[in-house]
């Protein structure tokens, strides 16, 4: 049997976007296996759309809802799916490597002893084995492993992989797991970061550094953004910004930050250090506007601007609401 | 109260990477300097942190490598470390290797706190912390960014995706920090003299197969190249039809 198990996060009783993703991916590397892909969620009662992963791939749903899987109980989660893993006799797990994700999948890895290949972006089927590519060095370079494990384990990089309808059906059933009494952490309190999109699931990130002065000029940033659409884009910073106290470290973006690959990615006043570009280069297009010529940034940028951010930007963001309005 | 801090030897950030001539591993020749991967620095600020706020306790940096990393044990004891210890063995992609490796050695100590940094900025796994913590048995909280002691329990601040959680631990328990309040420390001209003076412990790893194989490395491939609109406000509207109609992503 070479069936694969998609482990798909769940918030407030939906399915997260990145769900589809797994699943997706499960299902294209399990054809090539000649197995079949499954998904499973732990939470604390079912999401109502579960049934709507057969449509992307999974074959069988399973459910493991119980009150005990209420809130995200990292130890007592890992123990769940380690078990529908042994019991499901599974070839390969595939996770999310969101902050659940790469919190989760160490520790199934850990319980099973077997190996894990974390943030994948690309996943192969060589001779009837998985292969997964992943970034490394900040990404900086790529590394393609294989798991000598008896599960290959990899939690993949959200935003990379398409989530593809397959037009199935999936059978939703009883994963048959309760919480295990295990000692754990308690999450006390949730503080919400405003309802802004975050950067590391926007298709378009509007960037600031050093060179925008300070955090009183954010605004020229935010009215871009807001041109675009406060539904798709994110505004990024550099470490110079973050460090200086002008914008929240979740923000980012970078060797110390997290690692991007959106659609468009905008470097405003940013020169382009080496740390800073090793968060941002797969992005698909990169825009930076600069005022010295010279700054490293334009080495990767698909499209420059030598100029003051403060005159390019205005306009920029005056250009791309006049397209919205055209629609 | 104990604390350990595992701590790992990685090229500095600095690095332009190169693939090896095996076409698996990077060309040492390109890496002029080696460092305390950034996030274990910061796990080694926080524990020093947390040693002065108890007003005592011993903190020790411990770390797998070759015989290399006590470069960055003594920068670990020069921040202000009590004593350190070095695992000899080869260190691989294998998180689960190197996990159980650490493990026979933290087993064997009564620490209150074993903190990791969130991800090392070589192999960028993101696993060790966490995998620690299950071959041991204790639990463990991922990307704290801040966190106080408090009795017999941590409170930590943990980033996720749209916000930050309040998560409470009861000790013995291990944390991965990642950056937040924690800015490493400079060492003092003091406390690299005094470095070279305290205890660090050499020994052989029990090492564990690593069942991780690379098969490839690779550098991304070159971007396209660049080009420069214009200078000023009157490149915008070129920039605007160009992301609309050939990058399309407008
Ligand atoms: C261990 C380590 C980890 C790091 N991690 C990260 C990381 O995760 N992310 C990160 O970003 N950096 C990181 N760095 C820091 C990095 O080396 C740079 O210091 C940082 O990226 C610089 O930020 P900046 O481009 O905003 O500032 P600067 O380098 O100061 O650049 C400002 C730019 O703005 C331009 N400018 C100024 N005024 C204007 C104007 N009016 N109009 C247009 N342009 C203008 C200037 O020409 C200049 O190019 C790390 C460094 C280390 C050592
Ligand atoms: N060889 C090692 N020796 C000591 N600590 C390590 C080693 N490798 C990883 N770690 C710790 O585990 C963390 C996460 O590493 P990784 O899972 O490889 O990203 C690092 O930040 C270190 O704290």
């Amino acid at each position: 049997m070479s069936n694969i198990l998609a482990v798909v996060e769940q918030r407030d009783g939906t399915i997260r976007g990145v769900g589809r993703e797994v699943v997706s991916a499960a299902a294209e590397a399990a054809a090539a296996l000649g197995g079949q892909a499954h998904a499973l969620i732990v939470s604390g009662s079912s999401p109502a759309d579960a049934g709507s992963l057969g449509a992307f791939g999974a074959e069988v749903v399973k459910l493991a809802s119980h009150e005990g899987f209420g809130s995200y109980a990292p130890e007592r989660y890992a123990r769940a799916v380690a078990d529908v893993v042994t019991a499901g006799g599974y070839t390969a797990v595939f996770f999310g490597a969101t902050a659940q994700g790469k919190d989760l999948a160490p520790r199934v890895a850990a319980l099973l002893d077997v190996p894990l290949a974390g943030d994948v972006t690309a996943v192969s089927v060589e001779g009837g084995a998985l292969a997964f590519t992943r970034p490394v060095y900040a990404g900086k370079a790529f590394a393609t492993v294989s798991s000598g494990g008896a599960v290959a384990l990899a939690s993949l990089r959200p935003n990379v992989f398409a989530p593809q309808e397959r037009g199935g059906a999936g059978t939703v059933e009883d994963a048959g797991v309760t919480p295990a009494d295990v000692a754990t952490s308690n999450v006390v309190e949730f503080q919400a970061a405003g309802g802004d999109l975050d950067v590391s699931e926007a298709s378009v990130i509007v960037s600031g550094g050093r060179g925008m002065k300070g955090p009183e000029n954010w605004h020229v940033l935010e009215g871009l953004r807001d041109a675009i659409g406060n539904d798709v884009a994110a505004l990024g910073a550099s470490r110079a910004v973050v460090d200086a106290g002008w914008r929240p470290h979740g923000e980012q973006v970078g060797q110390t930050g997290k690692t991007v690959s959106p659609k468009l990615y905008m470097a405003m006043a940013i020169s382009g250090a080496i740390q800073h570009l090793a968060g941002m280069r797969t992005s698909q297009t990169i825009v930076a506007v600069n005022k010295d010529p010279d700054a490293p940034i334009f080495g990767v940028a698909d499209y420059g601007i030598v100029g003051d951010v403060f005159e390019v930007l205005p306009r920029l963001t005056e250009e791309i609401r006049k397209l919205k309005a055209e629609g | 109260m104990k604390i350990t801090v595992c701590l790992k030897r990685t090229p500095d950030t600095e690095t332009r990477v190169q693939v090896a001539g095996d076409g698996v591993g990077i060309d040492p020749a390109g890496v002029k300097k080696y460092i305390v991967s950034p996030y274990d620095e910061m796990a080694v600020e926080a524990a020093l942190r947390t040693r002065e706020a108890q007003g005592d306790g011993e903190v020790t940096v411990l770390s797998f490598g070759d015989d290399a990393s006590v470069e960055q044990l003594r920068s670990g004891l020069a921040m202000g470390a009590d004593s350190a210890i070095l695992l000899k063995g080869d260190v691989t992609m294998d998180g689960l290797a190197t996990a159980k490796a650490l493990k026979g050695e933290l087993e064997g100590r009564d620490d209150a706190l074993v903190l990791f940094g969130v991800k090392a900025a070589d192999d960028d796994q993101q696993q060790v912390g966490p995998m620690v913590a299950t071959l041991l048995g204790r639990p463990c909280v991922t990307a704290v960014s801040d966190f106080q002691v408090d009795g017999g329990k941590a409170v930590c601040l943990r980033e996720v995706e749209g916000g930050m959680e309040k998560v409470e631990v009861a000790l013995p328990a291990v944390l991965t920090i990642t950056k937040g309040t924690f800015d490493p420390r400079f060492a003092s001209l003091k406390g690299i003299m005094a470095a070279k003076r305290k205890p660090l412990e050499q020994k052989d790893a029990q090492v564990a197969e690593s069942r991780l194989t690379v098969r490839s490395l690779e550098l991304p491939p070159d971007r396209p190249e660049g080009r420069i609109l214009g200078e000023g406000p009157d490149a915008v509207p070129e920039l605007v039809r160009l992301l609309r109609e050939e990058a399309k992503v407008l």
